[in-house]
């Protein structure tokens, strides 16, 4: 398991155990995504902020099968791109969004 | 649509025939698949939107909790204390098929799961810090179910555009050009054997004229 981002945030996951590498940069998470996809770790959690640096590099490791490339919420709360992904991916498979969302105006 | 390029010959129309049966069959077959990866999907979307937003939650007040733990140490000695984790975060993966679409399956080793060990002493660290491990400890499963249920629906969605590709190429591009071509080969043929009668007819009137 890994955890790449700004370093408030995976500290914390480096306090369960998780392997981290703390990157702000767009390269630092290329790399750092690079890194751990090479290490075969299968579970990459990445903050929102950095995911949004890098959108390349996040769609490319999240095409490979054997690693889940997963954002997380960083210090200040989610920003919206994790619910984001996954009503991209219903409008993919389905062609509508058919999630209801209430919230949707929030933030 | 466009006839395919082939000889109008018999041979050709039943070979047409005979890819013409399986297309049908492949499209029925691969619509049938589409209908319940979707619906599938559906259901595992549904549980990935609620869980996001569970985990979303959770993990906000447990990262909440660790810079509040941050905020009363020194910078020096937290990182000194998290410097060697005492657990490990290991994750089994598996793998289970979903109409033969490969989806991981994780597991946390049962030791990472059930025992919450801090990694230092209790001299330098404050006791918000050993809060704060123990909540991020209990997120954990969540988010690795979390991380599961993602992948799948992501990959399931790949399936199902792909899926609904083929099915859509057979319906609109294949069939009709193995029905089209079918027709065109019968009328040729039909046309070939009404011109063969006519010759025959018109040589068999000669015949005649010349016997008399």
């Amino acid at each position: 398991m890994g955890a790449v981002g700004e370093e408030d945030v995976i500290l914390a996951f480096r306090a369960i155990g998780a392997l981290t590498l703390p990157a702000s940069t767009a390269d630092e998470v290329a790399a750092a995504l690079h890194r751990f996809s090479r290490e075969g770790v299968p579970v990459i959690f990445i903050t929102e902020a950095a995911a949004r640096l890098a959108p390349e590099a996040v769609s490319r490791y999240e095409q490979t099968p054997d690693t889940a490339v997963i954002p997380i919420p960083g210090i200040r709360g989610s920003d919206g791109y994790g619910a984001q992904r996954v009503r991209d991916n219903v409008i993919k498979a389905i062609g509508a969004d058919i999630l209801v969302h209430q919230d949707r105006n929030e933030g | 649509m466009a006839v395919l390029r082939v000889n109008p010959t018999r041979m050709e129309l039943t070979s047409m025939k005979r890819r013409l049966v399986t297309a049908r069959r492949g499209h029925k077959l691969l619509k049938d698949k589409r209908d319940e990866l979707v619906r599938r999907f559906i259901r595992l979307v549904r549980e990935n939107d609620a869980l996001r937003r569970e985990v979303e939650a959770q993990l906000e007040a447990a990262l909440k909790d660790f810079a509040l733990a941050r905020a009363v140490m020194e910078p020096g000695a937290l990182r000194q204390a998290l410097m060697y984790p005492a657990r490990q975060a290991q994750i089994t993966v598996g793998r289970r098929s979903i109409l033969s679409v490969r989806v991981p399956e994780y597991a946390m080793d049962q030791e990472s799961l059930t025992r919450v060990r801090l990694p230092y002493g209790m001299a330098e660290t404050s006791a918000q810090l050993d809060n704060a491990i123990t909540t991020m400890a209990e997120v954990m499963p969540r988010l690795i179910e979390l991380a599961e249920v993602e992948k799948t629906a992501s990959l399931l969605a790949d399936e199902i555009q792909k899926t609904r590709r083929r099915v859509n190429a057979l319906e609109y591009v294949m069939i009709p050009q193995f029905e089209e071509t079918i027709r065109f080969i019968t009328m040729k043929l039909e046309e070939n054997e009404r011109g063969a009668l006519t010759r025959l007819m018109k040589v068999k009137e000669m015949i005649k004229d010349r016997a008399t």
